[in-house]
């Protein structure tokens, strides 16, 4: 290797103040975000990152990878699974564990200390760089898979095979084995009529309210008695608490269809107001 | 002629086995009532058998009598090789005789015996199974086919000794005294292993052939010698009643009295006897162990002796009495080669007239209802003639009056017991007068039993007593035993025919004159026997015999409780015995599983300790692997890191 | 500026990354603070390589990456098998090997 040295340039140091800041911001709010989406999404920040420092850093190769394999598909994966687990799952970050919290805080700024101390009083050479001065070398990634595949090529194997595993091992942990005979049409029919006195409607259940004011799907329909049926809304919404209330429910005054401008405005307001 | 040898065994063996398994398989009714005389067949059997031995071994020259029949390999083991084999000799052909002789006589006498008894099978199966065990023992060429035998006669006479043990309360002495005979013989057959441990360790084999060769026991040390010929005689002690393990045999009277005929008096506890004789060899080698042999001899006899002066229960007086004739037969095995042979022969006419007498006894209680209190005897020979004349004839051959058999062997002993052993001269004169002095005293007890059982015209019954002769299946046995009391001493004793016989086995005997002329020795027994029995013929025959016991003196009173035996062992064995265990129990409790609990309670708390930090959270175990790696860099960088930075 | 500036950015990151994980409850978090840490070790060593002028730690960080990636599969499978039989995504909750 020719000690050809390395010059870091303007734009890089412009680049590496500019990132690492936000970086380390978005890793923090891994540590203080309340919901498992946002700090999916810092991290997804730190890994898109990381992947231009490797750009920036001669490695073109390894960026491009960190974006297709981190950011696109063990992130979509760890997405994924938060959609299985509940989106809104988040946790509250109350401390249950008696000291846990200053015992953490403790060795993760100890762990900084250290590390950073050690780098910083590390004698380290001068850069070398990848590329300068070496008049046949090839850059990325044509030199990294030069190195894949001679230096370390039965590594790159294993690392295949463990892929094959691990994906197996996915399959086998999260595959579940049939307890019970297949629930079929026939069957959840007689299981619907066997369950006719603990309250069971047999009939489809009543569609949401229609009504020339307001989004049917999140209104509830009105019965003949004038009330709400609160089943006529999806159990999703009722859930979420976006269900809204029918313009004529008991307590709002029935809007005569003549008197359209007033009446839409009144409802609007009743609407907003809920 | 040997290959039937195996047969004695085998009958009586196979009748235990088809009396004990047929009920078993096939039930009981059928064989209740022809099982009894299987065992008789059985026995009768092994009679024909060694009845054929002997007229061909009488056909063969001296010194060809003696042979060893190997049947199979019965343990190979390291150094150890122990072939099953019977040695037949004149010694153990001489036992064969008496057991198988004696046994068929006692086996026809139950039958009628135990007519009324429903257990009647059983106690055929039991006896035939003490034959088979009892011809093992002396039929045996090494002395773990002994042991065998030992421990088979052992527990065929636990089993008979307790054979009226229904479980109920009136049974209970039964059961304790089968238990008491079981445990002290125990301590004998612990000196029987002892002694074989130490021939194995010494001459490397068990069998007679090699362990008692001249090369073995010529090249034992004096101390080995004495320690085994010791072990040996605890041994015989324990099977043979013998002093100090005497304790048990009263108390097995509580068993049948063709029991106590057969195995109590006539051949089981003849066995020590046996084994003395049998190990003549490593006793010659131990004058020390031969002294002891003779002094426990000697001491018994003694005590047995004035016990039986003292005791009413005439089954218990007969049984001191077996206990001071094999106090003879120990004495004069312990007087080497003189005394082997008057041993054996003493032996056998002892097995025949107790036996006969044991019988008679069994014969007075048949008649009497049970009743064994011989103060609620007397005047009974009018009514019971021939139990009179067999008894009679028995008691004239256990006084040792010429010629009845008795006196062939008993003189014989007490003769070679006055033998001077050089050195010694003490010996001859004590053993001698003990022997003297206890053959007066057998002559006032045994007179003084018979003249209180037929003696007297005035008769102690208890009320409705109607004393009748039991079955020819019981007198025939009696008449069969009296004929041997009177005529086998003289058959066999005159011009030392018994005596050339086993010499083959025992050795000749080259020894001095006794101390005093024989003529005088004969003379001076003879005087004393008279006067002892004429004293006793006054107290109890011309005098008034009371039905209740009088006072009596201290002797006597301290006689009728066997000299305190039970008390003794009590106080010197049963007491510390059971205080030891007690220290041990408590220290094993609190000492050692105290001392020990310390340990699993240190490390429960310390478990309980560090079980605290097994929080379960996943969390508090990775902090934990932080923090620790956070030292490890920190003490690294310490270490390395400062040293090495620049 | 300095080279080593990246690798004192790694050290934050990784410090950050593990605090995470001993401070988040919820295990899909937690093995976010895992990816984290992995991410700056590979910072480390792609600036290690450029250091060194050497690519052998850019394969380096290639393999982690492949592994972090078969890490994540099964311990997100991992993860949902447990949410199924307890309903719940909480580290804490897993404590049955208590002492």
């Amino acid at each position: 290797m020719t000690p050809a040295g390395l010059e870091i340039t303007t734009g890089e140091t412009v680049l590496f103040w500019v990132i690492a800041p936000l970086m380390v911001l978005a890793a923090l709010g891994l540590l203080f975000v309340k919901r498992a989406v946002h700090a999916a999404m810092c991290l997804v920040f730190v890994m898109v990152s990381m992947a231009i420092l490797y750009i920036a850093q001669e490695a073109p190769f390894l960026g491009v990878v960190q974006v297709v394999v981190y950011t696109g598909a063990v992130m979509m994966l760890f997405l994924f699974v938060l959609m299985l687990v509940g989106v809104d799952a988040s946790d509250s970050l109350t401390e249950t564990i008696r000291g846990q919290r200053w015992v953490g805080l403790l060795i993760g700024i100890g762990l900084a200390v250290i590390l950073g101390g050690v780098v910083a009083r590390a004698a380290f050479p001068p850069p070398a760089g990848l590329a300068g001065g070496d008049p046949g070398g090839v850059a990325n990634p044509q030199a990294l898979a030069r190195v894949l595949f001679g230096d370390y090529v039965l590594a790159m194997e294993a690392v295949g095979v463990l892929l094959v595993t691990a994906a197996v091992g996915a399959l086998v942990l999260t595959h579940r084995r049939r307890l019970t005979p297949k629930q079929d049409q026939r069957a959840v029919a007689d299981a619907r009529i066997r369950a006719l006195p603990e309250g069971v409607v047999l009939t489809p259940l009543p569609s949401p309210g229609v009504y020339a004011t307001s989004n049917a799907m999140d209104t509830p329909a009105l019965g003949p008695d004038g009330e709400q049926v609160p089943q006529s809304v999806s159990r999703v919404l009722r859930i979420r608490g976006q269900e809204k209330a029918a313009p004529h429910a008991p307590g709002t005054e029935l809007v005569d269809v003549r008197t359209r401008d007033a009446g839409t405005s009144e409802a609007r307001t009743t609407e907003g107001e809920a | 002629m040997i290959g039937l040898a195996p047969w004695l065994i085998g009958f009586p063996l196979i009748g235990a086995a088809i009396l004990l398994l047929w009920p078993v398989v096939l039930g009981r009714r059928s064989i209740d009532r022809w099982g009894h005389w299987l065992g008789v067949a059985a026995s009768a059997a092994s009679g024909v058998v060694a009845f054929i031995l002997m007229f061909r071994m009488i056909g063969t020259p001296a010194e060809g009598r003696s042979v060893d029949h190997h049947l199979w390999t019965w343990l190979s083991a390291g150094g150890l090789d122990v072939d099953l084999g019977l040695r037949l000799d004149p010694l153990s052909l001489t036992f064969v005789m008496l057991v198988t002789f004696v046994g068929t006589l006692i086996h026809v006498y139950s039958v009628a015996y135990m007519d009324h008894d429903p257990d009647r099978r059983r106690f055929f199966a039991y006896l035939n199974l003490f034959v088979a065990a009892m011809l093992t023992l002396v039929l045996a060429d090494s002395y773990l086919l002994l042991f065998v035998g030992w421990e088979g006669v052992g527990l065929a006479s636990y089993l008979l000794i307790g054979f009226w043990d229904t479980g109920r309360p009136s049974a209970r002495e039964n059961a304790v005294a089968a238990k008491k005979a079981f445990v002290m013989n125990r301590i004998g057959d612990m000196g029987l292993i002892a002694a074989m441990a130490l021939l194995f360790a010494h001459a490397g084999a068990l069998d007679f052939g090699t362990a008692l060769s001249d090369d073995s026991v010529g090249s034992m040390s004096q101390a080995t010698a004495t320690a085994v010929g010791l072990c040996l005689l605890l041994a015989a002690c324990g099977k043979s009643a013998q002093f100090p393990l005497q304790a048990w045999l009263g108390d097995a009277m509580a068993g049948p009295t063709p029991v106590s005929a057969l195995i109590h008096a006539a051949t089981m506890v003849t066995a020590g006897v046996y084994l003395m004789v049998r190990s003549g060899a490593i006793l010659e080698a131990a004058p020390t162990a031969q002294l002891v042999v003779v002094l426990v001899g000697a001491v018994t006899l003694l005590f047995g002796a004035i016990v039986g002066c003292a005791k009413d229960d005439i089954k218990k007086a007969l049984a001191a009495s077996t206990m001071s004739q094999i106090g003879y037969m120990m004495l004069a095995a312990g007087l080497g080669p003189a005394g082997y042979a008057f041993a054996i022969f003493h032996l056998l006419t002892h097995g025949f007239f107790k036996a006969g007498l044991f019988l008679g006894a069994g014969s007075v209680m048949h008649a009497m209802g049970d009743q064994t209190d011989m103060r609620r005897f007397g005047g009974l020979s009018r009514f019971l003639p021939i139990t009179w004349i067999t008894m009679g004839l028995g008691w004239l051959a256990i006084l040792g009056i010429p010629p009845f058999s008795g006196f062939w062997s008993k003189d014989g002993i007490i003769e070679a017991a006055f033998i001077p052993v050089e050195g010694q001269p003490w010996r001859a004169w004590v053993f001698g007068t003990v022997a003297v002095l206890g053959a007066a005293i057998t002559a006032f007890y045994m007179t003084r039993l018979f003249f209180m059982t037929f003696g007297g015209r005035r008769p102690r019954w208890t009320e409705g007593q109607h004393p009748h002769e039991g079955s020819p299946l019981m007198w025939w046995p009696l008449v069969f035993l009296g004929v041997g009391s009177a005529a086998l001493g003289l058959v066999l004793g005159i011009g030392g025919t018994f005596t050339t016989w086993l010499e083959p086995v025992v050795g000749h005997a080259e020894h001095h004159e006794p101390v005093l002329p024989v003529w005088l020795i004969i003379t001076a027994t003879l005087v004393v026997v008279v006067l002892g029995a004429l004293l006793a013929f006054r107290m109890y025959a011309v005098q008034l015999v009371p039905e209740e016991a009088p006072r009596g003196s201290a002797l006597t009173r301290a006689a009728r409780k066997d000299l305190y035996q039970d008390a003794a062992n009590e106080t010197l064995v049963v007491r510390p015995a059971f205080g030891l265990a007690r220290v041990v129990q408590v220290g094993d409790r609190d000492v050692v599983d105290r001392g020990w609990s310390v340990l699993p309670q240190a490390v429960s708390w310390f478990g309980g300790v560090f079980r605290k930090a097994q929080t379960g959270y996943v969390r508090s175990y990775a902090a934990g692997m932080a923090g620790g790696v956070l030292v490890i860099a920190v003490v690294a960088w310490l270490v390395v890191g400062l040293g090495g930075a620049q | 500026m300095d080279i080593t500036n990246y690798v004192v950015l790694a050290a934050v990151l990784f410090a950050v990354g593990a605090t995470t994980v001993l401070l988040r409850r919820n295990a899909i978090v937690v093995f976010m603070g895992v990816e984290l840490m992995l991410n700056a070790t590979n910072l480390a060593f792609v600036t290690f390589a450029r250091m060194h002028g050497d690519l052998t730690g850019q394969v380096l960080a290639f393999f982690v990456m492949v592994v972090a990636a078969a890490e994540v599969v099964v311990g997100l499978a991992i993860i949902v098998t447990i949410f199924r039989t307890r309903r719940s995504a909480s580290v804490d909750d897993v404590n049955l090997l208590r002492g």
